[in-house]
């Protein structure tokens, strides 16, 4: 989404979200799926005991994973190139697309079979490679469905979460030769799986995410239902596995809590149909599975997150999507007006790392800070703090600034109306003067006051205040 | 610089003030065992995997081959994929029908790619073990039984020791010692291939295998009456 980093954020956010929430049938698309997920994983958690329990040792296990960061990598990376993994570093998104692209031309490839990814989305890499001659393509059916309409996921589990049965029915039907408008969705499903079939025999390289990165044993895991991300990290010749460096744990015993925490606060499943560990390419005498496995390993901002204790916070997700299941303005405006790849409260906070405080912080406004997604994370992200640091930083002046766009968000009013503020709130007398004469100049208070009047009465000073009242209070 | 040591600089000019200590996995998995018998456990494991739509069958070690075979035909299966060189393929073969076609994977997947995607009905593997909590079988797949066999086919048949499940995932990682020993691939399969991203309404045969078909392999000739 090339386009969104050049966006004047304020502005564009607004209108999109403005659009969203007009549009009652995705509002109510996203109302039926937010309730049904929430309902889903209240049901796998019917003891709250074992769930503060495993939370907290979800977190425990991210927050020390993130504590070792670097030497695990180290090991991690040790580890694979023993077992025969190739193991790449990319600081940026280019960097990360540059590597698939030269492993592609080494190997002659024409066409790669896409599993679930979305650190794919965050570099665009479907993009990229097309811009170098080769074809890649979604396999899972949302991500699939998404790319036939020519649009982006608009949630990090469920790519097609906006979109209704009919509106897939109708896609099919135009996009797909030969396939008749059909409502049925197993019916669906099965155009779908057929589609696809041929193309996974056919695709030189696979490409997939991953869920968790096991330091001691070197492995991949993948968490999937569809069986298209085996297919794609079993059927092509070479297997690429592109993720964040924020995904490795030491211990394998380590990803079992985090697991089950993922599956269960994602979808509501106790378990995924499949767990895929991958810790090899194909060794001799073996009759399939990738004679290649290369890991690529990238920051893209995510280092600048790490830099800073608060937000290195940001680095424990799992990526479940909880938090967007339960936030009150994901549920409203759906996630393609956030205008990120990752849309809702992690979105929030781990896109100014990627794209630029000065392209996201009104992200950072656009919550009620409510504490929905705090109390949901699997790994307790404290999200709502970290929010309110980010709408700081947007506010931050220059010589302070410590993240890439800091200060984007100053404005000459709102800077001196919290000096203002200051200095009433921090001198007895003028506070004393000030709220007389608020008080006493009540009635000229303005009707209109900014972004408070839209949907709101305006403020107004009480007549008299606090200490009058009790001043003239009789005994 | 490259990357690795641009990426690695960073990170390790970042502060690290504290390091969270790691919880002892013993202890919490310990913790949460069930009180439950060897019955109990193949139970719990068999209702676990029927509420994900998977086929549960009690056999022996000696009645299984011929209980395949009436589920292959009444499933309509024109042919089976086995493994290579495996004891239950061979043994399979010993009773197979004409009616069956019996297939080795005998070849590299390069060598036969159109023919195990268009043409192959079903498959049959052995699990390695199973988890009783989540439902899960546990393959590691090998050249005897390679990895496509559980997942190309539309129809999967898997055999199950019932000596062989463990009552959590950390139990068969530990058991098992997996840490030092991972194969190229471990797998675990809980149900056939599914996807709920339409609508969400679930449906079962998305890119694997539509029916998951498991035989329960108990030591005693009581099977059925279990
Ligand atoms: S921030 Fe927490 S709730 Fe949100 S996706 Fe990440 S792990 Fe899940």
């Amino acid at each position: 989404m090339s386009q969104v980093i050049h966006f004047h954020p304020d502005a564009d956010f607004k209108a999109r979200s403005l659009a969203a929430v007009q549009d009652p049938g995705q509002r109510k698309n996203f109302r039926g799926a937010m309730d049904f997920l929430q309902d889903k994983r209240r049901v796998q958690f019917p003891d709250q005991l074992e769930l503060e329990g495993l939370r907290d040792i979800g977190s425990a296990i991210r927050r020390n994973s993130l504590a070792r960061l670097p030497e695990l990598l180290v090991q991690l990376e040790t580890r694979m190139t023993a077992n025969g993994i190739q193991v790449h570093w990319a600081a940026t998104a280019d960097e990360a697309n540059a590597i698939a692209i030269e492993i592609a031309r080494r190997v002659n490839a024409r066409t790669i079979a896409k599993g679930k990814s979305m650190v794919s989305e965050e570099i665009e890499f479907n993009h990229a490679m097309k811009a170098a001659g080769i074809e890649a393509f979604e396999t899972d059916m949302g991500e699939y469905i998404v790319e036939l309409a020519g649009e982006k996921p608009s949630h990090i589990i469920m790519p097609a979460i906006h979109k209704t049965k009919q509106a897939i029915a109708a896609l099919f039907a135009e996009k797909i030769p030969g396939v008749a408008y059909t409502e049925d969705v197993d019916e669906l499903i099965k155009i779908g799986r057929q589609a696809l079939r041929r193309k996974f025999a056919d695709a030189d390289i696979g490409l997939s995410g991953a869920n968790f990165l096991v330091a001691e044993t070197g492995t991949i895991c993948l968490v999937e239902n569809e069986g298209n991300g085996r297919l794609c990290t079993t059927v092509p010749r070479v297997h690429i596995a592109v993720t964040g460096i924020e995904k490795v744990l030491e211990k394998l015993e380590h990803v079992l809590p985090l697991y089950s925490l993922l599956t269960r606060s994602a979808t509501g499943q106790s378990i995924t149909t499949y767990f895929n560990l991958i810790s090899r390419p194909r060794q001799p005498g073996e009759k399939d599975g990738p004679e290649e496995v290369h890991l690529i390993l990238l920051d893209n901002g995510r280092s600048q997150a790490y830099a800073d204790e608060q937000l290195r916070a940001t680095l424990q997700c799992i990526r479940c999507g909880a938090c967007m299941n339960h936030c009150p303005v994901y549920a409203r405006i759906g996630g393609h007006a956030y205008g990120t790849t990752y849309p809702g409260p992690i979105g929030a906070i781990v896109s100014p790392h990627m794209m630029g405080l000065d392209a996201t912080y009104p992200l950072a406004f656009a919550s009620t800070l409510c504490g929905a997604c705090v109390e949901v994370c699997p790994v307790k992200i404290p999200i709502t703090d970290i929010l309110v640091r980010l709408r700081n930083e947007a506010q931050a002046r220059p010589e302070t600034a410590s993240l890439r766009g800091s200060g984007a968000g100053r404005s000459k009013l709102a800077s001196a109306f919290w000096a203002g503020w200051t200095l009433v709130y921090s001198r007895l007398k003028v506070y004393r003067l000030t709220s007389w004469l608020l008080s006493r100049g009540h009635a000229l208070s303005p009707i209109e006051q900014g972004a408070w009047t839209y949907s709101r009465t305006a403020l107004k000073p009480a007549p008299k205040r606090l200490r009058d009242l009790l001043k003239d209070r009789k005994p | 610089m490259n990357a690795r040591e641009l990426i690695l600089g960073r990170l390790r000019a970042s502060a690290v003030t504290e390091i969270p200590a790691l919880p002892v996995m013993k202890d919490w998995y310990g913790a949460h065992q069930r009180d439950e018998d060897a019955v109990q456990r193949i139970q719990r494991l068999r209702s676990v995997l029927e509420a994900v739509h998977t086929e549960v069958h009690d056999t022996t070690e000696s009645d299984w081959p011929s209980l395949l075979l009436r589920l292959a035909s009444a499933k309509g299966l024109r042919n089976l994929l086995i493994g290579d060189n495996t004891t239950h393929g061979d043994t399979l073969q010993a009773v197979a029908q004409e009616s069956l076609d019996l297939i080795r994977y005998d070849k590299s997947i390069e060598d036969w790619r159109d023919v195990l995607f268009d043409n192959i009905d079903a498959s049959l593997t052995c699990a390695r073990s199973a988890i009783a909590e989540t439902g899960s079988l546990i393959l590691w797949p090998d050249a005897a039984e390679p990895r496509l066999m559980s997942l190309v086919p539309p129809v999967h048949f898997v055999l199950l020791d019932t000596r062989k499940i463990y009552a959590d995932f950390y139990q068969a990682i530990t058991a098992e010692g997996w840490k030092d020993a991972m194969p190229t691939n471990a797998l675990l399969i809980s149900g056939p291939s599914k996807t709920a991203d339409i609508q969400q309404t679930l449906a079962y045969g998305a890119h694997g295998p539509r029916e998951l078909v498991v035989l329960f392999c108990h030591e005693s000739v009581k099977g059925e009456s279990l």
